[in-house]
């Protein structure tokens, strides 16, 4: 049996120098202390970084007065629970309706999928489209794929359709184009967010030149960032220097990954079976241009489509009585942390979440209850 | 589902690549990756596709990035030699975990 390889990704530990990071830690301590003022609120929009940042325990390592938040940047969190109720209904029709795993405990506003699970609908998780394609070569009946996600996930399902599907495959869409929503949220009135981190590896396909049209418009600056702990801080140290200087542009502080065009070959497949739409995502409201829709070419392969999807028959669902309380939506805007929600850790857990923000793995509520949001180290030194 | 991961490339056939992640092989699709993949290369796997070949001469750049980034030469500013003094003084692993 082959030695596995130990070595390979392990080239990602240069990007988790202590001895850098220390030194990014302290230039960032300076140049916020040199602006001198509180808060500097930054705002990320990726799962991802809100992981790398709560697992590394980042936020004990940056001055008080910078706030990191995390905004609308959980795909599962922002599809909206109508969509939720067609991929449940779709289900319960007979379909095999497959999709990313944490979807299944996304409430719509009916049952979520792991319900109608429950009730004996034929849901299937899969890791990757093609596993639904395959799916739908083994068996008989239509199989669904609930196709959420941003950019990265969308190239994916883009890449399955170009290659080829059998005929009782079909897609009901789901997928966001996150560059819209953050117009969105630095928009919201009475917004703090002076920066922001752009998501790394969306803009690998995207590339950075996507975010110049919005820091013309906003006057905000954008940092493409990485998701080790160094690329983190670098991208915050440079996020803080521009918004002292008061020169916004984009920066991309992740050339690894990230180019000013992006993975043009992806983009042609991302843009041939897609098209923009306007679209609701979860807490945020309308997003103009924040949706992805099957091409008219590919029309065939849409769910909406093929089926007549009747979610109204949906059995009605009462609320938790505390579900009004819920920060879900304020969270996502960048308004609110989950600290701010009475629920949290109490009333919503992981167990039993309230909330989206509570279900996913990339959601800003799991991710703090299961890491901590910001760690003092003063509490343990 | 929107976790990126890099790995190597330890075989190719056809579109598939065999990659390894940490000591963990799977297979991912090379349909939309923006160069042509190599054994030995690293790639950023995301739900199944590789979306980046990340060149190794990149992976220096990106470094050499965050020395320009400490030493505020695109900014032209303020932390330069408080921050080079304190690597000089850490960057032996002395107290860089701090």
């Amino acid at each position: 049996m082959a030695t596995p390889d130990r070595e390979g990704p392990f080239r990602e530990a240069a990007f988790r120098d202590p001895a850098r990071a220390s030194a990014m830690s302290g230039a960032i301590a300076k140049a916020v202390s040199a602006l001198g003022r509180s808060p500097v609120t930054v705002m990320h929009v990726c799962g991802s970084h809100e992981q790398a940042i709560a697992k590394y325990g980042l936020r004990a390592v940056l001055p008080r007065e910078l706030h990191v938040i995390m905004g609308p940047g959980c795909p599962v969190c922002v599809t909206d629970a109508p969509e939720v109720d067609e991929g449940v209904a779709l289900a319960l029709q007979g379909a095999h309706v497959a999709t990313y795993g944490d979807m299944l405990r996304v409430p719509g506003s009916s049952l979520s999928l792991a319900d109608a699970q429950a009730e004996g609908a034929r849901v299937h998780l899969v890791y990757s489209v093609d596993q639904a394609v395959g799916l739908a070569r083994r068996i008989r009946g239509e199989v669904v794929f609930f196709a959420t996600g941003f950019e990265t996930t969308a190239v994916a399902t883009a890449a399955a359709v170009s290659r080829g599907v059998p005929s009782n495959f079909s897609i009901l869409c789901a997928h966001k184009y996150i560059p819209p929503a953050m117009d969105v949220v630095a928009g919201i009135p009475g917004s703090k967010v002076e920066g922001f981190l752009a998501a790394g590896h969306a803009a690998t396909i995207t590339g950075w030149s996507v975010f110049e049209p919005f820091v013309a418009r906003h006057r905000l600056p954008v940092v493409v960032a990485g998701f080790e702990p160094l690329d983190i801080l670098a991208a915050l140290l440079r996020a803080v220097e521009r918004i002292r200087a008061g020169s916004p542009r984009v920066d991309n502080v992740y050339p690894r990954c990230v180019t000013k065009d992006g993975n043009r070959r992806a983009q042609e497949a991302m843009w041939r079976v897609f098209e923009r739409a306007d679209g609701r995502w979860r807490g945020i409201g309308e997003v103009p241009g924040g949706s992805l829709r099957l091409r008219e070419a590919f029309g065939g392969l849409d769910a909406r489509r093929r089926f007549a999807i009747d979610a109204t028959g949906l059995p009605a669902r009462t609320p938790r009585p505390d579900a009004a309380q819920c920060l879900c939506g304020a969270i996502m805007s960048g308004i609110a942390s989950p600290g701010d929600c009475p629920l949290y850790a109490d009333a919503c857990t992981p167990e039993h979440p309230v909330g989206a923000c509570m279900v996913s793995s990339e959601g800003t509520c799991r991710i703090w209850h299961e890491y901590g949001g910001h760690p003092d180290l003063g509490d343990i030194t | 589902m929107c976790l990126g991961v890099p790995g190597r490339v330890v075989a190719i056939e056809g579109h598939t690549a065999t990659v390894d992640f940490w000591g963990v092989r799977r297979q991912v699709l090379l349909d939309i990756v923006d160069e042509p993949v190599s054994v030995g290369d690293y790639v950023l796997n995301h739900v199944g596709y590789a979306i980046r070949r990340i060149p190794d001469d990149e992976i220096a750049e990106t470094l050499a990035l965050f020395e320009a980034v400490l030493a505020g030469q695109e900014s032209g500013d303020l932390l330069a030699d408080g921050v080079r003094s304190e690597i000089a003084g850490t960057g032996a692993g002395g107290d860089g975990d701090a």
